[in-house]
């Protein structure tokens, strides 16, 4: 089995566990402060550093591994205790891991970093470092390099006298002979050194020295190189021998070009990186053995099944070929599941983020603000988790600008001077729950409607319950601050968080009471290749519906249905008039036993769903079973049809299609959009 | 060749020191910290180990001196590879017992080199 991989995919490997090291010095430096110093979380960054900057230097990103070494020698300062964590080393630590970060991300896309930022975050560590120069290390040593390839003959006589330990360090001076004997000529002549006993010898301990005379196109550091790790623990005398003159020409250009090559190496390295980013996802072997265990189930279930194929042994064993297929369903469902699993990822990662932000934002905004999270290791999947986490920066933006309140004015309101923030994560039915709530001062519903009326958005006079004016911070162009900051209030925000959060299958839900503080709930779907769905029969054909998406069925009769100009058919819903359509007409299927005379009785069956915070009603002609279903790309496999979010297999092998809802409220919305002009005007 | 147990903390330079030692034809198993190294060595023997030295849960020196303290490892070569060059650490790595120090970045004709030194050649 060979694990060996090519150059670029070790690159993508460290740049991997780098994005790592940097989070980890990020998270590692945010819980420092400057009167708690844990050793221990020091050396976790130092450590993250260190490794960086050994990584960037092996594969030739010099400026990374200058950089880092600036912010190594701090951080060992740090660690032995000659330099305290005051809030500006801290400061200048979090400048640099950014800057690091760039840098990184830089190498890896083959773009720019920041030049000026980290010149300037570069000159603020050398500041730290008073003014001793945070020097880059040279790759190479150039020196030694250089003189080492210089052809000139000499001659040397050695001795070498090896501490009577050096067995015990696993050298031998055999190898070192051997070492010396592969430069030149040599001669060497052993004997026993002076305090050698008979008597009292240690069979593992050394009691020769030698004399060696070597003849070569050597240089007197070449030698010491060789004697480099034994010599404090032995004695090494080199003495020049007279040379041969005809000998000693050194040729400068061929030891300045070899020189030169040694360190261009590095560069080239760097140039072959491949920046793809293969979108790689880490799991932990436990999830892995999982997998490996149900596929060897699944094999013994098989063979199990295996034997009912042949007539002669089991073939009339049915109550056995009805175990063996529930073992196998049973299987295979642990497969899905655990199959599904690998992608899931904790969300813990994603949270701790935010320590960053809030630290950053608070400073800036003047307000105290304790981060709360729980619920880290709720698991989410990872397609989900990117795409959650740009609205998760705005709503936590927005609750650190809107919501929680300067010290002066908490305390006015008898609040302690702290706000607090808390983010959790938990599982509730088959959806995971985000939270984002703080103690704030809550939303101002006055002013909200105030806002809303002003924009347009809420006719004057309209009467709206309290959740609703709540939730019109999530109309478009909506936004309450009173002047745009620089940290959130751009009035893009909240519906594209909502947009966001729906095109992932999942909603969005706000509490808030004046004084008190606001809760944003993010529900979200377990993961976006599988949906609970419910089946239903229009015509001959099985659709399906997210059951996330319905918010009631209801028996309408057809009298209760009317027709408005403009808007098409409406259904009266307590107070709400919703839109309805026929998925009969909808998808131009017949319609020839529309309302039959039983129909007519009994009703038909209105299908109530939500979308977006607007309701339809969609007339079925049966509901079936509910069951998860696997999404299968209509877009990848077929073609994108308007209407229909994917298809699947059913159980029997058909294929039945899956309704887009959030896609039907909206076509719904702009018909109403377009047509409500002419209306008013008719 | 010969077997040599890696020990680093980071995967890539894992894989590096790896590939490194494969393509010149050695056996290679790699562990992630000390504490792994450490079981390793006592289930296998192994011609060298070649280790970084900051690592979590057992740092490289602890494990060299953890190793010569078995009768196994008394004598087997033990190379630091690290970006470590301090002459402090230097020097406790010697008193724990490392053969050599190897100063990361390596180029991989010296690191091949430096283990040659450390081997014993076939037949002698």
């Amino acid at each position: 089995m060979s694990l060996d991989l090519d150059m670029a995919e070790i690159h993508a490997i460290f740049f991997e566990e780098s994005a790592e090291g940097v989070d980890v010095m990020e998270s590692g430096l945010l819980n420092l402060t400057p009167e708690t110093t844990d050793i221990e979380t020091i050396n976790n960054i130092f450590r993250a550093a260190h490794s960086m900057k050994g990584g960037a230097a092996t594969f030739g990103f010099l400026d990374i591994s200058g950089f880092t070494h600036g912010v190594e020698t701090i951080l060992d300062q740090m660690r032995s205790s000659q330099r305290d964590a005051t809030e500006e080393v801290i400061e200048v630590l979090l400048a640099s891991v950014d800057c690091i970060r760039d840098m990184l991300n830089a190498a890896q896309q083959q773009s720019e970093a920041d030049k000026a930022n980290i010149d300037s975050v570069q000159r603020r560590i050398d500041a730290l470092l008073n003014n001793e120069t945070a020097a880059v290390k040279a790759p190479v040593d150039v020196k030694k390099v250089t003189q080492s390839s210089s052809g000139a003959l000499k001659a040397w006589k050695i001795h070498y006298a090896p501490d009577g330990n050096i067995f015990k360090t696993g050298n031998e001076p055999k190898r070192l002979l051997r070492e010396l004997a592969s430069m030149g000529e040599i001669s060497v002549i052993s004997t026993l050194s002076k305090d050698a006993d008979f008597e009292s010898m240690d069979p593992e301990s050394c009691y020769t020295c030698w004399d060696i005379e070597l003849r070569g196109e050597v240089e007197k550091d070449a030698i010491l190189e060789v004697f480099e790790w034994v010599s404090n623990q032995s004695e090494v005398r080199i003495e020049a021998l007279e040379v041969m003159a005809e000998h000693i020409v050194v040729p400068i250009s061929e030891s300045a070009s070899v020189s030169e090559t040694k360190v261009a190496a590095p560069k080239q390295l760097a140039t072959q990186s491949a920046p793809k980013d293969s979108g790689s996802i880490r799991v932990s072997i436990d999830k892995i053995d999982m997998l490996l265990n149900l596929v060897g189930e699944l094999v013994i279930t098989q063979s199990m099944l295996a034997r009912f194929g042949d007539r002669d042994t089991g073939g009339n064993d049915t109550q056995g070929l009805r175990d063996g297929l529930l073992v196998l369903e049973r299987h295979t469902r642990e497969l899905q599941e655990s199959a599904m699993q690998i992608r899931m990822l904790p969300i813990g990662a994603s949270f701790s983020r935010f320590k960053r932000l809030v630290r950053d934002m608070s400073t800036k905004l003047g307000k105290k603000v304790e981060l709360q999270l729980s619920g880290e290791n709720t698991e989410l999947d990872k397609t989900v988790l990117e795409k959650m986490s740009d609205p998760l920066v705005h709503l936590v933006r927005n609750s650190l600008d809107h919501g929680i309140e300067m010290p002066a004015d908490r305390i006015a309101a008898g609040k302690p001077e702290t706000g607090i923030l808390h983010l959790s994560a938990y599982h509730e039915g088959g959806n995971i729950v985000i939270k984002v709530s703080d103690d704030g001062a809550g939303l101002n519903q006055k002013k909200i409607l105030e806002k809303a009326i002003e924009r347009g958005i809420v006719a004057p006079g309209e009467v709206l319950s309290d959740d609703q004016i709540n939730n019109l911070i999530f109309q478009p162009g909506f936004s309450t601050a009173d002047k745009v900051s620089d940290l959130s209030g751009r009035g893009v925000g909240m519906d594209v968080v909502r947009r966001n959060i729906m095109d992932l299958g999942g909603r969005v839900d706000l509490q808030s009471t004046l004084g008190k503080g606001s809760t944003l709930k993010i529900r979200l779907p377990l993961t976006l290749a599988i949906l609970d769905g419910q089946l239903v029969r229009v015509g001959d054909q099985v659709y399906i519906f997210s059951l996330l998406s319905i918010v009631e069925t209801v028996l309408v009769s057809k009298g209760q249905i009317s027709k408005v100009v403009g808007t098409g058919n409406v259904y009266r819903l307590r107070e709400d008039y919703i839109p309805v359509i026929r998925l009969r007409e909808a998808f131009d299927m017949a319609s020839e036993s529309l309302f039959s005379e039983s129909e007519e009785k009994k009703g038909e069956l209105l299908v109530v769903v939500e979308s977006d915070g607007k309701k339809m009603g969609l007339f079925v002609d049966e509901l079936l079973e509910q069951q998860q279903v696997v999404i299968k790309s209509l877009e990848e496999n077929y073609l994108p049809v308007k209407g229909l979010a994917g298809a699947t297999i059913l159980g029997d092998g058909n294929v039945a299609l899956i309704i887009d809802v959030p896609g039907l409220v909206h076509s719904m919305d702009m018909r109403q959009l377009e047509k409500t002009p002419q209306s008013s005007a008719a | 060749m010969a077997s040599i147990l890696a020990v680093d903390d980071s995967p890539s330079m894992r894989q590096l020191v790896s590939m490194t030692l494969r393509k010149a034809g050695h056996e290679v198993h790699s562990v992630e910290d000390g504490t792994d190294a450490l079981s390793f060595a006592k289930e296998n023997g192994v011609d060298v180990v070649l280790t970084d030295v900051h690592m979590p849960n057992m740092d490289g020196i602890t494990l060299t001196s953890e190793l010569r303290r078995l009768p196994s490892y008394r004598f087997t070569p033990i190379l630091m590879l690290t970006t470590e060059s301090a002459s402090d650490m230097k020097m406790r790595g010697k008193e724990a017992g490392a053969t050599g120090w190897i100063v990361k970045p390596f180029d991989a004709e010296a690191l091949l080199r430096i283990l040659d030194r450390v081997l014993e050649p076939k037949g002698e």
